[in-house]
């Protein structure tokens, strides 16, 4: 059907809906659209989000009398390049001029815009559908309207780059002298959308920007990027309200201690110091709620810092239980131990123990990852006003419902008298998922009735108050036949869950945390026991990005090639023959019920995918070439939030220890692309915070206290710790479901690297960081 | 009273000799494209000049301040900062944008040290910059871009 034929059956049955504004500001519209109309498996994907997903163009789409677009944004920017990508989605169906075209950051509302929560990879594969319907719903209308002013009928007419046109009488009106028109009209139900076809597609799907060296068209542009370069871009902190209050907190050290006493007097003396507050924690656990502790408030942020270092506080440790005795060395040891037994088994194929003991050779390893702090540049802050029965937030949050509930919630008040702004994230990575910060300010604003108070945590509060990425301990054994071929497979993975964050601790992952990259192993080994032994939580454990994968695929990706290393067999050629034929992998005949969430009949795991990342990222690496002494190849590959990742490093070790990593070839298929450009951005990134992970970052606990609070001592990478070369390749996949963008780079940087060092030394890492492990 | 002078605009401030110049900037004379990132001078997320060298304002008390102070918000007025800026654009740089601010002000104070530096003169002029989204091999490109158009044109 072509699509004049099709705009013959725009369907105006919905009249009366709309309530039109005057002027240029935003519709709503009363009622939601029918989920079930485009959504057939409501339990899967944007439809089982709370809040769900809306595509009614009169929430995201308002188009001025002057021909300004705005679109609405509802997730939150931390660096994926949202507000850009999801509104380029938008303009491009709806045939906007990207010069005319803004972008309106929405408040924390999901009944209105519907899910917000930034989190799990999903803003792009759960809103380009709705965006771009809703867009194409708003295009209808202005063609609509056009036909009613030309008194034609709407097939004739065409919507182009910002005007429609009436080819038959070249007749045309900009978008901005029909929108009054096209406010007035009923939206189109979704059988009259026609979304565009890729050729007329002007921006999604382009490639522009830096492509692997060389710059392409760079249109559009990034949305933010001249408020960002030139010092105007609006985070947190930058919020800047009359009358504001600073405020600063002191934390216990110990998860789930509690103040003893304190004595103010020496702060209170402070120049620029108001008030000294306690604040009483929930305890354990703390869900997102704060950990409680002394709030010291003063006229600004230097001032309340002189503040609380002149606190003098005696801490109450007897509430916090053991965790006052959480101590990494022999918390590692503790599950290196438990690591030996047999633990809850959560898959099996096979008898994984009879073919162990028959194998002409058995690989044993045990992997070790450590506690991380996300630690975005801009550390947590909120500015939190209230004021007649009404709170009013300023924040940079990944989960603005959350926020808003958190509040509400402390004060006792309904959520509709709880407004929460979204800013820019100055990164989030997981960190900005919990919003105590902002709670916390609220608890520091009830005391000042009418004033903001700017609750601004430092490094050290970031580090030392994280919700840490949590400590595994991964230990793996497999059985070899006498030609090198894996006959069976066992392994323990150790770790404190999320899930005590919210509950009495489980000491055992749950089924989301299993799915990251455990149970969803895709070797294909005759005999596979996986079992998840007892792991209790001490600290706060949080999702980092790519959460779980990380010590999943470090493992199994280091232990894979050990495999390889022992079977005397290229890791390419052997790794290929482990995943075995080209097949789909349904998630529940691998113990996984979750599957991110998305419907496994469209999102299943597919083995031909994953060979044609792992074929493309070793040919771009011109993998099998010689590379001399010290210098080797290493390869890692990974499924995560329903996308693919391969890569390969290219490093050299010198007689010192020194580390270069020459190159990175990466790549990486999330099915269809909506903005390469900042998938590439995202992927280079994700290379370079993994190769942090690989060798530089580690938090450690004496006594229940993090004994790294800044980035003197908490190490992340630095310029020089980039690899000289990021190639990214982009698997051309339009066919298959849209995958996630922000996390799946990051799970095989790591054991990519370690087996490169490996390849290069026949060193073997594993224990992370590296750390100083090459020297000597 | 503290005087201080901040894109050529100058300030009389009553605030403590020890303040550092950071918070004067963001919480006392109001403009936040200086950020806050370690206050230990790890992180150069708080990057200004001082008399054109790049200086760690949270770790510069308001007392040691000479010279002129110039910030993020004045580099669209200066031509080498509009250069590296220009340069960011066009290679899409930022990703979340927090560090970026800082990164351009270490890289125009070295630009106009070093017009057409070697590539290991920027890592090691960078290398205080952290940036937590990982986009150094951009940040490296486009200071080397920056650098050569400054060539061209002159």
């Amino acid at each position: 059907m072509s699509r004049s034929d099709n705009l013959m059956l725009a369907n105006v049955s919905r009249r009366g809906l709309l309530k039109g504004l005057a002027g240029g500001s935003a519709l709503m519209l009363a009622a939601r659209w029918d989920l079930g109309l485009a959504n057939e498996k409501a339990q899967f994907g944007a439809g089982a989000m709370p809040g769900g997903w809306v595509d009614n163009p009169n929430v995201f789409i308002n188009i001025g009398s002057d021909g300004l677009v705005t679109i609405v944004n509802n997730r939150a920017e931390m660096g994926q390049g949202i507000r850009t990508s999801l509104v380029m989605v938008a303009a491009d169906e709806l045939g906007a001029d990207w010069d005319q075209v803004r972008v309106q950051q929405a408040d924390a509302n999901q009944e209105k815009y519907g899910n917000q929560n930034t989190d799990g990879s999903r803003s792009m594969r759960h809103w380009y559908d709705p965006m771009r319907r809703a867009a194409a719903a708003a295009r209808l209308m202005l063609e609509q309207a056009a036909a009613d002013e030309w008194d034609v009928p709407v097939h004739e007419v065409r919507a182009e780059v910002h005007k429609v046109v009436h080819p038959a009488t070249g007749r045309e009106a900009g978008f901005g002298e029909l929108a009054k028109a096209a406010r007035e009209l009923d939206v189109p139900g979704r059988d009259a959308l026609v979304l565009k076809s890729d050729s007329e597609l002007r921006f999604i799907g382009k490639e522009s920007g830096l492509i692997n060296g060389e710059l392409k068209s760079a249109h559009p542009k990034a949305i933010d990027g001249e408020d960002i370069v030139s010092g105007k871009a609006i985070f947190g902190a930058d919020i800047d309200l009359e009358d504001t209050l600073y405020a600063v907190v002191a934390r216990p050290p110990v998860y789930g201690a509690k103040v003893k006493s304190v004595d103010d007097s020496d702060a209170l003396k402070v120049s620029g110091v108001k008030k000294v507050i306690r604040i009483e924690g929930t305890g354990q656990p703390a869900a997102f709620s704060p950990l409680g502790g002394v709030a010291v408030v003063a006229t600004n942020t230097w001032a309340a810092m002189e503040g609380r270092r002149a606190l003098k506080i005696d801490w109450d440790n007897g509430p916090a239980g053991d965790n006052a005795s959480y101590t990494t060395e022999a918390y590692r040891q503790s599950l290196e131990k438990a690591a030996q037994s047999p633990g809850k088994v959560v898959r099996q194929k096979g008898d994984a123990e009879a073919a162990l003991k028959e194998a002409d050779q058995r690989v044993s390893a045990t992997y070790y990852m450590p506690h991380m702090a996300q630690s975005p540049m801009e550390p947590p802050v909120a500015v939190v006003r209230i004021r007649g029965g009404k709170a009013e937030a300023w924040a940079p949050v990944q989960n603005p419902r959350a926020t808003r509930e958190g509040i509400a919630g402390l004060l006792e008040m309904d959520l509709e008298n709880v407004t929460v702004h979204q800013t820019l994230l100055g990164g989030g990575f997981g960190r900005k998922s919990k919003p105590d910060f902002v709670t916390e300010a609220a608890h520091v604003a009830k005391e000042f009735e009418g004033q903001p108070i700017k609750l601004q945590w430092s490094r050290e509060d970031d580090i030392q108050h994280a919700y840490f990425h949590a400590v595994s301990v991964d230990h793996l054994e497999a059985g070899l036949d006498a030609d090198g071929k894996a006959t069976s497979w066992r392994h323990r993975t150790l770790s404190p869950s999320i899930a005590s964050l919210f509950a009495p601790d489980p000491k055992h992952k749950g089924e989301f945390e299993l799915g990251m990259g455990f149970n969803t192993m895709p070797f294909s080994i005759p005999a596979i026991r996986l079992e998840n032994p007892p792991a209790p939580a001490h600290v706060r454990i949080g999702w980092f990005r790519s959460v779980y994968n990380l010590p999943h695929a470090w493992a199994i990706q280091s232990f894979a090639h050990e495999m390889s290393v022992a079977a005397g067999k290229d890791h390419r050629d052997y790794v290929l023959d482990l995943l075995g034929s080209d097949r789909e992998v349904h998630n529940l005949t691998v113990g996984d019920g979750w599957n991110y969430g998305e419907d496994p009949d469209l999102y299943p795991i597919d083995v031909a995918r994953m060979r044609r990342v792992i074929e493309r990222a070793t040919e771009e690496a011109g993998w099998g070439r010689e590379t001399g002494k010290g210098r080797g190849l290493g390869l890692a590959f990974h499924h995560s939030f329903v996308s693919y990742t391969a890569i390969v490093f290219d490093v050299e070790v010198d007689d010192d220890g020194e580390l270069t990593i020459h190159r990175a070839d990466i790549a990486f298929d999330c099915g269809p692309q909506a903005n390469p450009e900042r998938i590439r951005s995202q992927i280079e990134g994700a290379c370079v915070m993994g190769i942090g992970i690989a060798l530089q970052s580690e938090v450690t606990f004496k006594d229940g206290v993090a004994q790294q609070d800044n980035f003197d001592s908490y190490l992340i990478p630095r310029m020089p710790d980039a690899p000289e070369v990021v190639r990214v390749h982009l698997i051309d996949n339009p066919d298959d479901a849209m995958g996630g963008v922000g996390e799946p780079g990051l799970p095989p940087v790591a054991p990519a690297l370690c087996n490169a060092i490996h390849a290069a030394t026949g060193k073997r890492i594993r224990r992370l960081p590296v750390g100083d492990q090459l020297r000597g | 009273m503290i005087k201080l002078t901040i894109n050529g605009e100058q300030h009389e401030l009553d605030i403590p000799d020890n303040m550092p110049l950071l918070w004067a900037i963001r919480d006392i004379v109001g403009m936040k494209g200086t950020k806050f990132g370690c206050g230990i001078g790890q992180c150069g997320a708080c990057t200004v000049h001082m008399d054109g060298v790049a200086t760690r304002s949270c770790s510069t008390p308001v007392s040691a301040v000479q010279g002129e102070i110039t910030t993020i918000e004045a580099m669209a007025d200066d031509p080498v900062g509009q250069k590296v800026q220009q340069a960011w654009l066009d290679l899409g740089v930022a990703q979340c944008g927090y560090c970026q601010g800082g990164q351009i002000m270490n890289a125009t104070a070295l630009l106009k040290k070093t017009p057409a530096p070697e590539t290991g003169e920027i890592v090691d002029a960078m290398e205080g910059n952290l940036c937590r989204c990982g986009t150094y091999n951009r940040i490296l490109a486009a200071i080397e871009r920056a650098a050569d158009q400054k060539e061209a044109n002159s």
